[in-house]
This record gives structure tokens, C-alpha cells and sequence, in this order.
């Protein structure tokens, strides 16, 4: 009997491992890591790690997951959050030279700082907490202060200008904060392999952080299951973009710098994080590269894509995607090893100059105005040049236009006057309907909550430039609210300019493979930039001032009491009698 | 209590010696002997007060960087001899163009613009017109108007500002370099509204390159005063300074007033102060205060024209325009030594002087904050040396202390002469004797402030006019008010029958109140224009008396002071005292340009909104005027 169990236990374990196969291959979590690199046309080269992980829907809470970080599914279930995203930044993103109207931009684009957003899956009343909670437990999970988020002065619930219509959406943003190692290493932990081996291994702190730009961004989605009883699945993308500027040794200035996996991170990729369903490392190449030689048919002809005249890659592309203006190469990681581990390198053998795809609009802000009192803030909007050659284009009433949503939020020290808001259009002064399509408003309470813009512009579509300008007076702030070191002034969140009619894909035609990163390049995104964070000086107390006001008040009012209780107490005619009296 | 006590027991002690008088306070005891003793003391405390300007280079400070975390010098430089090369190319590319394009200076900005923008900059153009300079008496300490945005204005001549804006690479964009040049002239006035734009200017440097060092080496000047005799914070200097000193090896200098360098009696009393320094080294080892006569020479020199420059309260470069947005701002001359051609040497210049530049922009974008640290009120007597406000107001506190004691010596000479004289019986309101004299003060100050508005309604008049002509119409209308107010007020004319007359002694005592009261609000608006000020208006104030009594006593001392009254007078009225600095600073001028002069120099004030001007109508010229009465006094 014994033995006939012996015998069934390693069957048993068997069909309950073919049965997961055979009807629940949605029902394992997944795992998957890429690296995405594209030279960028000022001579800089763009990094973009991107980690899927995914939970299945299931309906028990706090159950054991396997590859899933417990923490963030803890996250999900508690506050019920149906969509986040959260994003730490440091540097700006150049729109002009590095792409404006790529999948990549308009998604990992972000404003400097912390950005956080979320969808949750609460009554209408319970979102703001639901929000608060939020933030404290991201603050504690990523060693931020997100918590300051908290606060109602610092976030803001969009309607339609961000993007995502929900009126369950909470948006927060902190400018100030400094972004460095203590955020990414948790960031890191919830990654399977973490930093130890597959792609994520190249990430070395000093590489990284060394960057012109880098962001890491923690987006996650819930997958309704739809089946009754069921709980809904969660999606976790982690993505870390970086920017980097190759060491060149060669004095050739016009000629691109060629670089390495090893030289720009200091570190190879040894093999592959074996929980990883896929792994893989793409290199997009742009521009003029792609639109020459359209056929690849032959094996010659494949070969000649990578070694060429005008470049050289040090390992051959397991594949060769192409979209209507780039090159994806694509490389398996799965043969390297310590031994032989995977060293991409680019080569540049001739001069070579591209551009990027650009938004619409480029959009920059600015602010006016000297002196403590008042200023205002203008939102100026340039015509790109690809602006001629954008594909998109919307007909209304037999006119060409374009739209822009812009969406700022104003501390409530920025005290704005929304009718002072003006726009022109080509340096004319326009009126509101001739222009404003859209407008949403939601002063700011001093003290209690942060006022909120939202404007939807429809401009002619041989737009040269369009200006928004707002007026706003200073606040002024307790003593308490200032922050507590040196500091040059209080920054403006960053505002976001999108283009709703304007979405960004990248279209791979002999496209199969269901790689995570390549189907989200696929998927339509919205064209979005921020614009950079803007610095308000206030008004400055001098914090020594109430030491200098209660000594020169006490010294007024000894003098004054003094003075005048001698005037009103001593009688002088009385004292000279006394005294004659005496003498 | 205990205290009080013991006041009432020395109280009766005093008065068991057997005198019944109770003394007054030892304040208002202190008083009266000063009023009493006023024509002494009024002596002592002016030549203190002259002293202690004289002593002021002894008692200046080297200067030092109190802000810890500019760290001057600290930061590695990133300029290679490459970026030299690159500059020296732009150079080269501007001489060329220039000599190509003679006549375009709008399309060198566009040169320049593309440089910027290869580097990585923003490049903006900003179009300006060159301001018609229009006195407005409402806009004196108004602020810069109000700003309008993307005006169009459609006029065929304007001039062209390029600008760069490099954001720092890595940062979030909130830090970064503006770089403007302006090459037509008109534009000094126009290079701040760029930064109207620009939130938060940490610091501004103005540079300019000259022809040629006077001097062996490689020379920097600093000019710092900007309006109203406002400063830029010290460290901005005192970096600058420590940057060209000790690392660039530049020899930095300020403006010093030349023809002080070698005056005789200036080098004298440097050669006093020398030795009585050197004395009480011998006596005591610790005291170290002498100075050579030759760096007394030099300190004083510099110390005039600092103190000349924020008295005259015109910024002496275009860093002027950034004071107005509470912009820390210098203006650099840097002159090479070498002759034009030589090329090394021209590289190694333009790395150094880039050196210099880089070292006080990485300093500045140290600062965490604003510069508010270290000094905005000081006078400098070298790059290095400076004296702060503590010490120098001393010097004015001790020349305008005679004014309130002799003023109260006069008011009770005064109505106990009127008492005596007049029989009236209103008279005998003795308080109100002094109603009389300030009706004639009023009088006149009303003329000046009249005065001072003039050039407004001058300027108003339709036609082209000569700086002269109109300096001669506002002369004339001037004295013609001056005469109809003798002639309407009476009591007012020093001509006039004695019988309306006031007490002179009661005139000059009001007189001297009202410069007193003048000299102290402006002390507080531009200090060194009430230094200055105090040292012309406080002898001829206290000098003067009616000069009939001492011409019929014909004594010697009488004459004497009825002389210096007179040349003090003489010096004291504005085109005189300004015809008289221009000499000293070595400006000459020929005797019939002084009106154009004049009114180009007052044009000049209305433009920086100096309260120079508005001390000289509305203190300077009144008192000047009463003292002028009271000189030709019928008494």
C-alpha cells in the first residue's frame, strides 16, 4: 500500500502540474526583462530596462505568490487601486533630440521629481483616503517622502486634461524631491533577480546615476478576470530610462560616439534572470538608417543591416523588425555566460546625423514679472518642424487643427487670477472662443487645497506659436510652512501639455512575438510633454526678526512706561516744597 | 525699590549741603551746557566729524567671504584651451564681419546667436527702442513699469538683444547661465528686461573688454555702484577679487579719483597718520593701525570716488539696470597689456579672464539661496579693503550734531532779542516767535520743491532745445519765481524794510532745523549723498550771519567769517559745486558748456531716478537760499 502510494505521489504532482498548463496558462505569473537601447542624435545613447511582471487573477487575498512582489499586491488589494503610476526623475528630457512622438517619450517622458497617479476602485467618498493611505505606504516602500503628497494642497483630482477620464483619479507631484540609490534599491527588490543577475544586473548606481536623465517608473495595472468569483489580476511594469553620454576617446567630433554595453554601464550582461520568461536587449536604430535597403530577403542582405558601411554591431541580431523610419534589432540573451558574456557594441564608422520625431507642439514655460508681489506664468507652444509632416491631422469645419490639452497645478501660494488667463496665437491676442475649446477650473482655497487648470485648445494647424499667460499674486506662508534649509524658491509642478488627437505607436510589420515591451510600443499612446518645473522666489522672512522685534520692543516699552510712570507718579512741586521745608 | 531709595537719600544728601535750587537731570543738564557752549562745540564736532572721514582708510577692514558656501576657487575648471580656441574664433569671425558688414550691427547679433546656440543654448532675440529720456516726477522711487507682454510695436528703428539661456545638463532646468550682449549703445538701459523672464538672478556680471592695460600687468576693474548709491552684496566682490588675485594673477583695481593721488595736503596728513601710527606702535606693539602715506593716498582716492559715485546715485556701468530687480551685479573692464597682435599672449588672456568667469559662476551657483550674507552698505577704499556702514556714519553723526544745539542756541537768542526789540503785545507769545521764520522757510522750500518740478513742464515745451537753452530757461524761470516770492511774501526778502523783517538769528535757527531734518531722511535714502551734503551744507549753514553788521564793525575776526560765509555760499551752489567736481575728477570744461552740461548731468539723475537730485531742489537749494538771506540780512 505504501508503495502504491509512493508510486502515485510523483503522478499526482505531475497531472497537477500538466492541468496548470493545460487550462490555466493565464493562471502562472510571468516575468519578463528587456533593454531597450537607441542612439540618440546628440551623441548621447538612451537605455530603457523594462521589467513585466504579472499576477493572474485569483481569489483568495494574501495569497503566496511566486515571482509577484507580495508588497505591491498587498497594495493593490488594500487601497484597491485599480491603475498607479509612480515615477522618479531627475534631469529634464530633451523633446528635440530625443524624440517627442515615440511610445517611449510620451510614456517615460516624466516630470522632474516624484510623479504619482491613481485610478482606485472605491465609492466616490473614499478616494481621498483611500489616496492618503496611499501615500504613506509607497513613501515607506520607496524611502521617499511621498507622504507630502498627502496634504490637499499638493494633489489634485483631473477630469478630462490628463488624460485618463476618471473621476476616481487623484494627481500628485513633488518637484523638490531628490531622486538617487535609496529609491532605486527598493525599486530593485521588487524585481525577481533584483540586481544580481539577467538585465537588471548592468545597473550600476554610478553608470546610472552619472546620466544625463534618468527616471525609473512603477506602473500598475489591474486586469479585471471576468469571471465570477474571481479576483482581478494585476499588471507591474518597471522601467528604468536612462540617458547616457559615451566617453569618446577619438577627437572626430562629427562622427557618432561608438560605445559598448560595458563601456557605457561598466558591467556585462552574464546571462539571463532565469525566472524570466523572456529576455531580451533591443536596439532601435532611426532616422536614415531605416528608410534605405527596404527588402531583406537574402541572408546578405539581413548581414548588411548590421555591419555596413556606416556601422557595426559586435554581436549578430537573433531578428530584424522594422517600422516605417527604424530598425529594431533584436537579441537573445539566453547563450551568454560568464565565459562569454553578452557585450553589445556599437561601432560608428562614418558621420552620421538623424533627427527625431517630434510632438506637434514643443512646449516650454516660463515665468514674468520682477519683484516679491506678483508675476505670472506664460505657457509658450512652438510649431515643431515635423509638424508639416505629421500624418495626424483632424478636420473641423473644413479647417485644420490641432488639439492641446494642458493641465497645471498651482500651489495655493500661487495665487492665480484665472480671468487674466490670455492666449496668443501667433503673437495675436485671441479671444476665448476662438480658441478655447475646453475649460475647467478649480480655484485654490489658501491653505487647504491646490487650485487646478485644465484647457483644451484647438489651434489652426499652421500654427507658428501659441502663448498662454496667467497672472497670479504671491502668498505668503507661516513661519512653519518654510522649508526648513536654505533654499533658492518654491517650485511650480510641471505642467502637462497632451495631444489627444496625436498618439504615438511604433508599428513592427512581420511583428509575432509577444514580448511585453514591444506589444506596449504597439499599443496607442497619448503624445504628452511636460514642461519644465518652474522656481518662485517668495517673500523670505528674516527668521532673526523676532529676536530683533522683541528687543527693540522691549527697549520702547521700558523707555515709554518708564518716562511716563515717572511723569504720572512723581509730583515735582510737592518734592522742591519738602525740600524748602527741610532747608 | 532699594535703587530709588538710594536716589532719594543722595537727593537729600545733596541738599543738606545748604543749597535750596534743586539741579535739574544730568540730561537736561548735559544739554544746556551744550546749548550754551554751542559756537565751541559746534567747532569740535564739525572738525571731528572731518577727521573721522579723514581717518576712514585707516579704519578699513579687509574684506573677506562671509558666505561659507561660495567656496571661491574651489570647483576644478573645465575649460580647456579648446574653448579658448573656439572663442578666439568667434572673435575672429566678429572682426572679419565687421569689416565685411560695415554699418549692420543687427546681423552680428544674429553671428553670435548662432555660436550660442551651437553650444547648446537658447537663443532669443529681443527687440528694443531706445527710450527717450523723460523726467516724470511721479516716477521717482516707482517701480520699473510694469511688464507687457509680446508687445508689438511696429517702429522702423529699434536695436536687437541676443540672449542665450544654458540650462544646466543634468539638472531639472531650473539653473542656468544668461548670456546677453547688446552692441548698439542705446541698449544699457534694455539688457535687464530680458531677465524680467528670467524668475530668480542670482548674480549679474557685466563684462567688458578694453583696448589696453595702462599697466604692466593684466588689469580688472571692478565698478559696483549702481543707483542711489546701492551696492551689490560684498561677496560678489570679494570673489571676484580672490578669483582674479589669486588665481588668474590679475591686477584688479577700482575707480580712485586721480587727481587726489597727488595732492600735497592729502599726503600730508598721510604722512601724520604714518607717524603717529608709528608712534603708538613704539608706545604699544598691539596698536597697528598706521598705514604708509602712500596707501593712505590710495585708500582716500578710492574712498572719494566710492563715496562720489553713490552720491551721485547714476550706476557707473550697465550692471545698474539689474539693481532695479534686487540683482546682485558688477560690472569687469578687463585691459590686456599686450598690443592687440601678439597671439599667445591673446590666448592666454582669454583663458584667464574665461578662468576668472567660470571660477565666480560656479562660486554664485554654490549659494543655496539668494545673497544675503555679508554687507550691502560699505564704501571701498581698495578691491580688498572696505569700510562698513558702522564706521563711517560716525563720520556724518559728528558733523550734523552741532545742528539741533545751535539751532536751540539761535531760537533763544533769538526771541529774547525779539522780546526786547518789539513792543507788540503778540509778541509776548513767546512760542510762537518762530511762526514768522518758518513761514519764510516754508516759503522757500515751497520754491524749491517748484524748483525741482520745473524740468518736467520745461521738457513739455514743443521743439527741439539745446541742453543749454533749456538749462538757461529753467534758470530764468527760477529766479523770476524767486523774485515774485520776495516780492508776494513778506517777511521773506532780505530787502525789505526791518520793520517786516524776522529775527535773523531766529531764521538761521529754523533754517538749520530744516537742513538738520533734511540731512537725516536723506541719510537714510542715499548715506553718502547726505555725507556729502552734510560737508557743504553744515559750515555754510553755521556760518552764516548778515554781513552789513560785520562790514560797519570792521573788526578782522567778523571779516574773516563774513568772507568764508561767503565763499562757502559760492561753493555751495549746485552748478558751482558741480563745475568744481568735474574739475576734480578731472573733467575740464569750458566756462559756456557748463549749462548744456548741467542740464545733461540732471538728465542723467531723472534717468537712474537718483534722490540726488530731488536732495539738491528740495534740501540743498533752500537752505542754500535762506543762508543766502540771511547774509544780505538788513539787520
Amino acid at each position: 500500500m505504501a508503495s502504491l502510494v509512493r508510486s502515485w505521489i510523483p503522478l499526482l504532482v505531475l497531472q497537477s502540474f500538466l492541468f496548470a498548463i493545460a487550462f490555466g496558462s493565464t493562471q502562472v505569473e510571468e516575468f519578463s526583462e528587456a533593454l531597450l537601447l537607441k542612439p540618440l542624435p546628440d551623441r548621447k545613447v538612451l537605455a530603457h530596462f523594462h521589467f513585466e511582471n504579472r499576477a493572474p487573477p485569483s481569489n483568495s487575498h494574501g495569497r503566496h505568490h511566486h515571482l509577484f512582489p507580495k508588497a505591491i499586491s498587498q497594495l493593490v488589494q488594500k487601497f484597491r487601486v485599480k491603475e498607479m503610476e509612480l515615477s522618479f526623475t531627475q534631469g529634464r528630457w530633451n523633446h528635440e533630440h530625443w524624440g517627442g512622438f515615440d511610445p517611449l517619450s510620451s510614456m517615460n517622458a516624466k516630470p522632474v521629481g516624484v510623479e504619482l497617479w491613481a485610478v482606485f476602485d472605491v465609492p466616490q467618498s473614499q478616494v481621498d483616503t483611500s489616496w492618503k493611505n496611499l501615500t504613506h505606504a509607497l513613501s515607506g516602500l520607496f524611502c521617499a517622502s511621498i507622504n507630502f503628497l498627502e496634504s490637499s494642497t499638493s494633489y489634485a483630482a483631473p477630469t478630462w486634461g490628463f488624460g485618463t477620464n476618471s473621476d476616481k483619479l487623484r494627481y500628485g507631484s513633488l518637484p523638490r524631491e531628490a531622486v538617487c540609490t535609496e529609491n532605486l534599491t527598493p525599486w530593485l527588490k521588487l524585481l525577481p533577480c533584483r540586481d544580481k543577475d539577467g538585465i537588471s544586473a548592468l545597473m550600476n548606481r554610478p553608470s546610472v546615476y552619472r546620466g544625463f536623465y534618468h527616471s525609473q517608473r512603477l506602473h500598475l495595472s489591474t486586469v479585471e478576470s471576468g469571471q465570477e468569483g474571481l479576483g482581478s489580476g494585476i499588471v507591474l511594469e518597471q522601467s528604468l530610462t536612462v540617458v547616457l553620454q559615451p566617453d569618446t576617446t577619438s577627437i572626430e567630433t562629427n562622427i557618432q560616439p561608438s560605445w559598448s554595453l560595458s563601456s557605457l554601464f561598466g558591467r556585462k550582461v552574464v546571462g539571463r534572470c532565469v525566472l524570466a520568461n523572456s529576455s531580451h536587449v533591443y536596439l532601435q536604430l532611426e532616422g536614415r538608417l531605416g528608410q534605405e535597403s527596404k527588402n531583406v530577403d537574402t541572408e546578405i542582405e539581413a548581414h548588411k543591416l548590421w555591419k555596413n558601411a556606416d556601422f557595426e554591431l559586435s554581436f549578430k541580431p537573433d531578428r530584424v523588425l522594422r517600422e516605417s523610419s527604424s530598425f529594431l534589432f533584436i537579441f537573445d540573451i539566453d547563450n551568454a555566460s560568464d565565459s562569454e558574456p553578452f557585450d553589445l557594441g556599437l561601432t560608428w564608422k562614418v558621420p552620421s546625423k538623424w533627427s527625431c520625431q517630434q510632438a506637434p507642439l514643443h512646449a516650454s514655460r516660463f515665468l514674468m514679472g520682477s519683484g516679491n508681489e506678483r508675476g505670472a506664468i506664460a505657457i509658450l507652444l512652438k510649431a515643431t518642424e515635423s509638424q508639416e509632416s505629421s500624418p495626424v491631422r483632424e478636420l473641423t469645419d473644413g479647417r485644420c487643427t490641432i488639439k492641446a490639452n494642458v493641465f497645471q497645478i498651482f500651489p495655493w501660494y500661487i495665487k492665480v487670477y484665472y480671468h487674466t488667463l490670455q492666449i496668443f496665437v501667433d503673437q495675436q491676442l485671441k479671444t476665448d472662443s476662438e480658441v478655447l475649446k475646453k475649460i475647467n477650473v478649480s480655484p485654490s482655497t489658501d491653505k487647504v487645497s491646490s487650485g487646478m487648470l485644465e484647457i483644451m485648445l484647438e489651434l489652426p494647424c499652421e500654427v507658428k506659436s501659441a502663448a498662454i499667460s496667467i497672472e497670479y499674486d504671491k502668498g505668503f506662508l507661516h513661519i512653519d510652512e518654510y522649508p526648513p534649509d536654505a533654499n533658492q524658491g518654491f517650485d511650480i509642478p510641471s505642467a502637462l501639455i497632451s495631444f489627444p488627437n496625436h498618439h504615438a505607436s511604433l508599428d513592427f510589420q512581420e511583428e509575432l512575438s509577444k514580448s511585453p515591451l514591444i506589444s506596449s510600443f504597439k499599443e496607442k499612446s497619448l503624445v504628452r510633454s511636460y514642461t519644465e518645473v518652474l522656481l518662485v522666489p517668495l517673500t523670505t522672512p528674516d527668521f532673526s526678526m523676532p529676536y530683533n522685534v522683541i528687543t527693540i520692543t522691549c527697549t520702547i516699552f521700558a523707555l515709554y512706561f518708564g518716562s511716563l510712570l515717572n511723569v504720572l507718579r512723581r509730583r515735582i512741586g510737592e518734592e522742591e516744597r519738602f525740600l524748602k521745608s527741610q532747608g | 525699590m532699594a535703587g530709588e531709595k538710594r536716589n532719594r537719600e543722595e537727593e537729600e544728601v545733596k541738599t543738606d549741603d545748604g543749597s535750596p535750587k534743586i539741579k535739574p537731570r544730568p540730561i537736561v543738564r548735559l544739554g544746556i551746557f551744550l546749548i550754551a557752549h554751542s559756537p565751541v562745540f559746534s567747532v569740535v564736532f564739525s572738525a571731528a566729524g572731518i577727521l573721522a572721514l579723514l581717518l576712514l582708510p585707516l579704519l578699513a577692514k579687509n574684506t573677506y567671504i562671509s558666505e561659507n558656501a561660495l567656496m571661491p576657487g574651489s570647483a576644478r575648471s573645465m575649460l580647456s584651451n579648446r574653448d579658448v580656441s573656439a572663442g578666439s574664433k568667434l572673435v575672429k569671425d566678429i572682426k572679419n564681419f565687421r569689416l565685411s558688414h560695415e554699418g549692420q550691427g543687427v546681423e552680428v547679433q544674429k553671428l553670435i546667436g548662432e555660436y550660442m546656440s551651437e553650444m547648446g543654448a537658447e537663443v532669443y532675440y529681443q527687440k528694443f527702442h531706445p527710450e527717450g529720456n523723460q523726467f516724470h516726477p511721479l516716477h521717482f522711487f516707482s517701480g520699473p513699469d510694469s511688464y507687457t507682454l509680446l508687445d508689438n510695436v511696429s517702429c522702423a528703428s529699434y536695436g536687437v538683444n541676443v540672449a542665450g539661456i544654458i540650462r544646466a545638463p543634468r539638472g531639472d532646468g531650473k539653473e542656468s547661465i544668461v548670456l546677453a550682449s547688446d552692441l548698439l549703445k542705446c541698449g544699457e538701459l534694455n539688457t535687464a528686461d530680458n531677465f524680467r523672464r528670467a524668475g530668480t538672478v542670482a548674480a549679474a556680471l557685466v563684462l567688458k573688454v578694453d583696448g589696453r592695460s595702462e599697466r604692466f600687468e593684466d588689469t580688472l576693474s571692478i565698478y559696483a555702484e549702481a543707483s542711489n548709491g546701492q551696492m551689490p552684496n560684498l561677496d560678489l566682490i570679494n570673489v571676484v577679487n580672490y578669483l582674479a588675485v589669486h588665481r588668474q594673477g590679475f591686477y584688479v583695481r577700482v575707480e580712485k579719483v586721480v587727481s587726489l593721488l597727488s595732492s600735497s595736503w592729502l599726503k600730508i596728513i598721510g604722512e601724520i597718520f604714518e607717524a603717529v601710527g608709528k608712534l603708538a606702535h613704539t608706545l604699544n606693539p598691539d596698536w597697528n593701525f598706521g598705514i604708509p602715506a602712500a596707501d593712505y593716498l590710495e585708500g582716500s582716492a578710492t574712498l572719494a570716488s566710492s563715496l562720489y559715485s553713490q552720491a551721485l546715485g547714476i550706476p557707473t556701468g550697465p550692471h545698474g539696470a539689474f539693481r532695479d530687480y534686487q540683482v546682485d551685479a558688477i560690472t569687469l573692464k578687463v585691459s590686456p597689456r599686450f598690443p592687440p597682435d601678439s597671439k599667445t599672449r591673446q590666448h592666454d588672456f582669454f583663458l584667464r579672464g574665461a578662468r576668472l568667469l567660470e571660477g565666480t559662476i560656479r562660486s554664485v551657483n554654490n549659494l543655496l539661496e539668494k545673497f544675503h550674507q555679508s554687507f550691502f552698505l560699505y564704501l571701498l577704499t581698495s578691491p580688498s579693503k572696505f569700510i562698513s556702514v558702522g564706521v563711517y556714519m560716525i563720520a556724518f553723526a559728528l558733523l550734523v550734531a552741532p545742528l539741533p544745539m545751535v539751532a536751540a542756541s539761535l531760537y533763544i537768542d533769538g526771541c529774547k532779542a525779539l522780546t526786547n526789540s518789539t513792543l507788540n503785545p503778540a509778541g509776548n507769545f513767546k512760542s510762537w516767535k518762530w511762526l514768522d521764520a518758518a513761514k519764510q522757510v516754508f516759503a522757500l522750500h515751497l520754491l524749491g520743491f517748484i524748483v525741482t518740478l520745473l524740468p518736467y513742464f520745461i521738457c513739455q515745451i514743443p521743439g527741439q532745445h539745446s541742453p543749454r537753452n533749456r538749462s538757461i530757461m529753467w534758470g530764468t524761470t527760477s529766479s523770476s519765481l524767486l523774485f515774485i516770492t520776495f516780492a508776494t511774501i513778506p517777511g521773506c526778502s532780505p530787502f525789505s524794510s526791518r520793520l517786516h523783517g524776522t529775527n535773523w538769528a531766529v531764521v538761521k535757527s529754523v533754517t538749520i532745523s530744516a537742513a538738520f531734518i533734511g540731512l537725516c531722511l536723506m541719510s537714510i535714502i542715499n548715506f553718502a549723498t547726505a555725507e556729502i551734503g552734510a560737508l557743504l551744507l553744515v559750515p555754510t549753514c553755521l556760518m552764516a550771519q548778515p554781513i552789513k553788521p560785520a562790514l560797519r564793525s570792521r573788526k578782522i575776526k567778523s571779516l574773516l567769517g563774513a568772507f568764508c560765509s561767503m565763499v562757502l555760499l559760492t561753493i555751495g551752489f549746485p552748478v558751482m559745486f558741480f563745475a568744481i567736481s568735474k574739475e576734480l575728477l578731472g573733467e575740464g570744461l569750458v566756462g559756456l558748456s557748463l549749462g548744456g552740461e548741467f542740464w545733461t548731468w540732471l538728465e542723467s539723475l531723472w534717468a537712474w531716478k537718483s534722490a540726488t537730485y530731488l536732495y539738491i531742489g528740495m534740501v540743498h537749494l533752500p537752505c542754500w537760499l535762506l543762508c543766502l538771506c540771511i547774509l544780505f540780512h538788513p539787520s
